[in-house]
């Protein structure tokens, strides 16, 4: 036996998985509850005792975790067109795993750098420009940086032309320089980025955040959580050299304060007849949708989908519906399980709710524009109509009574037909959330990680796309 | 290929226009010029052209269009360049701008009006534009 152990400090729950690299299997799994970042030693050692219950006494040969406690990564960023470097920039940061606070186009103003100075981001990733392109903006916002007072990472990915005289600016910033993120119109360049955002979340932000006493117990890699879940999907969808994944897919994460959407694929036009236009899209792509959750995020999902309707799904008066949202928005830990039955049909619409709006907002659009020679279609973002996988992972999609009507939400609909989304797909369940697990796995055993994914994710069936008829009808 | 001249230009077919063939052989004769050249391809909307202008620092807009509805797309370009920040940007327009057999000296004039710097015939060669960047860029 070579047993290994994977650790995910999240903000509420710390996870532990033990991994036999032997048996390429899980050994067991426990968790346990952390109330405070300073609590984060005892939520580990508590989960720990409990899994030993499980699975014995274990020597491990190596320990690696990845985290989101503390607030996760807090970073900025900075671009030029708002559309162009200052979305490259954003797509890094996300797929890197950042919790992005905020997007700045154009140069700084005086109330932005207020806004910097007064919570100071863990990294802030400077772009604009294109190499030999636009110089100005990003010069003069590196320029503005440096006359606050306060003093974070730096990584700089913008036009190499302007690369001297940031460097002369931010002398006294802790400065990375990286290759730009659009190197040229349209093309994204954004991995190298990402590797300097995990290696400076190693680095320096888990020092800075009481995790360093912990990684004394670690033997290396740690990672920010939704970097772990990205590295996991797309070794499960592309595979190793030596053995094949299983196809393009997406994955939807329900959690209780926001929802995160990944895909991984070309995502190309899949007609002669579709013009792609904008920024490149990403291969393997994460969104998060900050005002998408079950619990602390309803709000978001009302408003986005309107209280009548939702009321409707859930089969409720609207005004009932609206009594049982306050009572989740108290009591944010209350689970499925110990719901009266109108509380678990919301806490269905609400997570089906989430899933579609997340991944609609993830898809990309094809725009049917009316031209002096006919119609013509263009498609702007990523294309997952030709994906045949979904992933369901998070407390509230694992947990779900009806998992493959949530997939399902995920799909092309006749509602949203100019939304990318999947025709059909085979729907699996990462019912015992090993993904972030697999995902720190893969940065030392990809074939192991790939393989006990493989095994571990339960199939749940295929569904289809969704037509405005059989909607109407209420049939799943 | 001549030595690169420094110039940045952002080229492309506006409107809903899909003749895709001569942008081609503009991009590849302007680099054999010295330009750096972006080329957006075909359908490209006016935000694109402002876009990758703003995002490359370009000297100049080149602007094709084929199938005879140039006027519409056009229109409206040079003020959405000076909102961006793009003031002064030299601005072309080619190709077979207007639909049919028009006066040119009534077409060139209309799209002065609008803004472009040099309004071309049908039937101009990439040498000749080559020529009119080269003076009006100040390269060489
Ligand atoms: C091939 C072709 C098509 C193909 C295009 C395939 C493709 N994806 O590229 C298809 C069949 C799709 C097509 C469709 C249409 N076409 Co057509 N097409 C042609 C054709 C036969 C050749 C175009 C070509 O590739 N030429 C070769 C290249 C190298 O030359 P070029 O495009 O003219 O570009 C050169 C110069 O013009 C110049 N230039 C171009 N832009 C600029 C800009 C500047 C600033 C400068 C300085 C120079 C410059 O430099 C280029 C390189 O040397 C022309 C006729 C012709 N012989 O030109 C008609 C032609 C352009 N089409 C025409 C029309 C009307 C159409 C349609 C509207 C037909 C219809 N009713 O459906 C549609 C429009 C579709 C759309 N949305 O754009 C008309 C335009 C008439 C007008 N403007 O008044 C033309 C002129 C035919 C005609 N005589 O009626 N077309």
């Amino acid at each position: 036996m070579r047993p290994v152990l994977l650790i995910d400090f999240g903000s509420t729950f710390t996870k532990v998985t033990a991994v036999d690299l032997e048996a390429e299997r899980i050994l067991g799994r426990s968790s346990a509850f952390t109330t405070a970042d300073s609590d984060i030693g005892r939520g580990l050692n508590l989960a720990l005792d409990r899994l030993a219950d499980k699975t014995g006494d274990l020597v491990y040969e190596s320990r690696l975790a990845c985290s989101s406690a503390a607030g996760g990564l807090r970073v900025m960023v900075s671009g030029l067109v708002p559309e162009l470097t200052a979305e490259a920039a954003r797509l890094a940061a996300l797929g890197a795993g950042a919790k992005i606070c905020r997007v700045f186009s154009h140069q700084l103003t005086r109330c932005d750098l207020t806004e910097i100075e007064e919570n100071p981001p863990d990294i802030f990733l400077l772009t604009g420009g294109t190499d030999g392109g636009n110089r100005q903006c990003i010069t003069s916002n590196a320029e503005r940086l440096a006359s606050l007072t306060s003093r974070f990472p730096i990584i700089f990915a913008g036009n190499r032309s302007a690369l001297d005289d940031c460097e002369r600016l931010l002398a006294d910033f802790p400065l990375t320089v990286c290759p730009n993120v659009m190197p040229c119109f349209g093309e994204l360049r954004i991995e190298p980025v990402q590797k300097e955002i995990r290696r400076l979340f190693l680095e320096r932000i888990v020092s800075a955040r009481g995790l360093s006493r912990t990684r004394e117990l670690l033997s290396g890699i740690l990672m920010p959580t939704p970097s772990a879940i990205l590295s996991a999907v797309t070794l499960l969808a592309g595979g190793t050299k030596e053995e094949p994944g299983i196809g393009d897919l997406i994955a939807v994460d329900v959690g209780g304060a926001t929802t995160d959407v990944y895909s991984v694929g070309q995502g190309e036009p899949d007609d002669a007849g579709i013009i792609f236009k904008g920024l490149e899209e990403p291969y393997a792509k994460r969104t998060v949708e900050g005002d998408i959750g079950v619990r602390y995020s309803i709000q978001g999902i009302i408003d986005e989908v309107g209280p009548d309707r939702l009321a409707c799904e859930a089969d409720l008066e609207t005004g009932r519906l609206v009594q049982l949202v306050s009572h989740l928005t108290a009591q944010p830990f209350l689970l499925p399980e110990d719901q009266g039955e109108e509380l678990r049909r919301l806490d269905h619409t609400l997570a089906a709710s989430a899933v579609d709006v997340a991944t609609r907002r993830h898809a990309g659009v094809l725009s049917r524009v009316y031209t002096p020679m006919g119609p013509a279609w263009l498609q702007k973002g990523k294309n997952l109509r030709q994906m045949e996988r979904i992933i369901l992972t998070g407390g509230s999609l694992i947990y779900s009574t009806r998992p493959l009507e949530l997939a399902r939400q995920a799909l092309y609909s006749d509602r949203h037909p100019e939304s990318l989304r999947p025709y059909r797909a085979q729907a699996l369940l990462d019912q015992d959330y090993i993904l972030s697990a697999m995902g720190v796995l893969a940065e030392r055993e990809p074939g192991i990680a790939l393989r006990i994914m493989k095994k571990e994710l339960t199939p749940l069936g295929v569904c289809h796309r969704r037509q405005d008829q059989e909607e109407a009808n209420g049939s799943a | 290929m001549e030595q690169e001249n420094g110039k940045r230009l952002v080229i492309g077919v506006i409107g809903a226009d899909v003749h895709a063939v001569g942008i081609r052989i503009l991009e590849f004769a302007f680099r054999q010029a010295g330009f750096q050249v972006t080329n957006l391809g075909v359908m490209v909307s006016q935000e694109e052209f402002i876009g990758a202008a703003l995002e490359t620092g370009a000297d100049a807009i080149v602007v094709s269009s084929l199938y005879g509805h140039g006027e519409l797309d056009c229109r409206g370009l040079r003020d959405k360049c000076d909102e961006a920040g793009l003031e002064g940007i030299l601005l072309y327009v080619g190709g077979n701008i207007v639909v049919g057999k028009q006066d040119f000296n009534d077409v060139e004039k209309r799209f002065h009006e609008m803004g472009f710097d040099r309004v071309f015939p049908p039937g101009t060669t990439p040498e000749q534009a080559i020529e009119c960047l080269n003076k009006d860029l100040g390269v060489g």
